[in-house]
């Protein structure tokens, strides 16, 4: 018989401190996360199948599920355009004010939403920057789709600018060199050479930015006006909803979003397997280490 | 196809890489761009692609001005160090690369024949399927040389081909290239900071510091001819004696060393390890011997003058040196250089 041998500790590996720190873990991540989840889903269904089966089918949430999903159908690919957009600008080109636009693009992330939304009020409003040109055009920005979709925007506009930044970052520009010395045009570089090598990451940060999107609440609660039916997203209805005491009915209605929050978290896994995410995966030919470099 | 630099320069900033640079290369040559790291050799070669505008000065591809061609146009192949091979495409795809962007359209088979030949000419038939993070560095750096060349480029230009690799594939792949340009007999431009590797391969090796050209020529010339102290110490392992010129000879410390030299003042005399002969009792430079390196192609003494400098020189294979009884040194084939003119030498040895 072989005697088992006692591992020697290593710097914080004994085991007081690994059991408190995994127990003190699980039990928060429980707390904090697990049980608002399970919560939802027993809430929704407390007044049973038929509460939920009729918040689900009220012409309002159905028209608040429409206009979420209508945002995110605009809001998702020009988010993406402008990401691909400043992530190719900052990675592949040298210009003044690069650092700069390095910093922009993540004021979103600092920034409350509601802030967004105020600023967007006095920009758009009647009584802003732009309001009174906008009203003699008859275009209504406020309380109304496009309002709510340029505060989404706005929001959301790191996401997969920050997913694409580092890894781009981390491939450099000898792939593209090397297109272009080999005779290949703008347009044949992007789709042939950098776009396959980023797609992964490309899908990761749109998946992030759809869930974003699709929940928002501070900044959209401004510049929607909360008219029900009208000017409803889906978080928003799902206040209205509590507020106006219907319990099982807002749960039902963040039910949905929890479902969406479930399947992004599952595309998310599936894609981090696939090389999104994590940072420098790809660039495996451009990383090797030199081995006996002299000089 | 000929290449001639004239008067380039470039700046990054406020970093001058490449001071007026001028450089003819022959139709066919195999040329070396060697020096140190930041000595503007990788710019003037970017600037030959076309990966780089020059800022001042001109590059002419036989008679044709090329400064300003874009390099898409220029026609020419590059390998890039990390070889810059397209990850999600397999070696056959990538080698067909450049010919499916061309503006020469080729037809399929077309393609695939050229690709098989030059896979053939790289010797990595069958591999064609493989992606490149399923080959060795080796492997990829052919598929990277192959796929330069499947666009019939004027000029074949190489950033540190070889510098991602180890020293035994290194030396293999050399070869290879050797035998490849003398096959195809293309004007070559490599740039590499290894001066083995650029006297081994290069009809001629052009060295660079500080974005000057130091001196170029065959590298005979180069070896047996160094024109400064600093081409000196960057091809090899060499020994520095400060001395003075006196009536036409050196001596250094108090030894008359017999080296001729015919400008009296402080000068500097470089020899290489070989050139230094063990005298063991009678006269020459006397040294403390410390330590006896073993290498696998002799022994080397390590030691000291009176004058605490350091000394390194190869000394006959025997059983058991004697250190004891120290040992005097004498220089064959030293050269020479007066001290305080401006050159751009790294620390001594």
């Amino acid at each position: 018989m072989t005697p088992t041998r006692r591992k020697p500790p290593r710097v914080g590996d004994g085991p007081i401190i690994r059991r408190v720190l995994i127990g003190a873990t699980l039990f928060f991540g429980a707390i904090l996360v697990l049980a608002p989840l399970i919560v939802i889903a027993v809430e929704a269904f407390s007044q049973g199948l038929k509460v939920y089966a009729a918040t689900i089918a009220h012409p309002d949430t159905g028209h608040a599920i429409y206009l979420t999903v209508a945002t995110a159908l605009i809001a998702v690919p020009a988010n993406t355009a402008f990401g691909l957009a400043a992530a190719w600008a900052i990675t592949k080109f040298d210009f003044w004010g690069r650092r700069v636009l390095l910093v922009v693009i993540e004021i979103p992330f600092s920034i409350s939403p509601i802030v967004a939304g105020v600023a967007y009020l006095f920009v758009y409003g009647l009584q802003g920057l732009f309001g009174p040109m906008l009203e003699s055009a008859d275009i209504k920005i406020l309380f109304a789709l496009p309002g709510i979709v340029l505060a989404s925007m706005f929001v959301t506009a790191p996401f997969v600018a920050r997913e694409l930044i580092p890894l781009m970052q981390a491939q450099g520009r000898d792939l593209e060199e090397a297109a272009t010395s080999l005779g290949a045009s703008g347009w044949r570089i992007f789709f042939s050479v950098t776009l396959p090598n980023v797609k992964w990451a490309l899908l990761y940060g749109v998946v992030l930015c759809n869930a974003r999107v699709m929940g928002e609440f501070g900044a959209v609660s401004v510049v929607s006006g909360n008219i029900r039916g009208q000017t409803n997203t889906l978080p928003l209805h799902i206040e209205l909803l509590y507020h106006d005491y219907q319990a099982a009915g807002a749960f039902a209605a963040a039910s949905i979003l929890a479902t969406l929050a479930v399947v992004t978290i599952l595309a998310k896994v599936g894609l981090e397997r696939r090389g999104a995410g994590r940072r420098p995966a790809l660039g495996s030919a451009a990383k090797e280490q030199n081995t006996g470099t002299r000089t | 196809m000929k290449i001639r630099l004239e008067q380039v320069v470039k700046t990054f900033d406020t970093f001058r890489a490449v001071h007026g640079v001028s450089l003819d290369i022959e139709s066919g040559q195999l040329v070396a761009l060697l020096g140190p790291s930041g000595s503007g050799k990788t710019t003037i070669l970017r600037m030959v692609a076309g990966l780089e505008y020059a800022d001042g000065g001109h590059i002419y591809f036989g008679d044709q001005d090329a400064t300003d061609i874009p390099v898409r146009d220029r026609g020419v192949g590059f390998v890039f160090q990390h070889y810059a091979l397209f990850p999600h495409m397999t070696i056959a795809e990538n080698v067909a690369f450049g010919m499916k962007v061309s503006k020469t359209r080729r037809s399929k088979p077309e393609i695939a024949t050229r690709v098989s030949e030059l896979l053939r000419l790289v010797k990595l038939e069958g591999l064609g399927d493989r992606f490149p993070g399923q080959i060795s560095g080796g492997q990829r750096q052919r598929v990277a040389l192959a796929r330069a060349l499947a666009v019939d480029p004027k000029v074949l230009l190489l950033d540190e081909p070889f510098g991602a690799l180890d020293a035994n594939v290194r030396r293999d792949l050399r070869r290879w290239l050797r035998e490849i340009h003398d096959e195809l007999g293309i004007t070559t431009l490599f740039v590499t900071h290894d001066q083995e590797e650029a006297l081994d391969l290069a009809d001629r090796v052009v060295i660079l510091n500080e974005g000057k050209i130091v001196q170029e020529g065959k590298p005979a010339e180069v070896c047996r001819h160094p024109g400064s102290a600093f081409v000196m110490q960057f091809l090899g392992d060499v020994n520095k004696f400060p001395g003075v010129a006196r009536d036409g000879l050196v001596f250094i410390g108090e030894t008359a060393t017999g080296i001729a030299f015919s400008e009296d003042g402080p000068v500097d005399v470089f020899v290489r390890p070989r050139d230094v002969i063990w005298e063991k009792d009678a006269g020459g430079i006397p040294v403390d011997i410390e330590r006896i390196l073993h290498r696998p192609d002799g022994l080397t003494a390590v030691g000291t003058t009176k004058d605490a400098i350091r000394v390194e020189f190869e000394i006959p294979e025997q059983a058991e040196p004697d250190l004891s009884r120290g040992a005097g040194i004498i220089l064959r084939n030293a050269q020479v250089f007066p001290r305080g003119v401006k050159s751009s030498a790294r620390v001594g040895p």
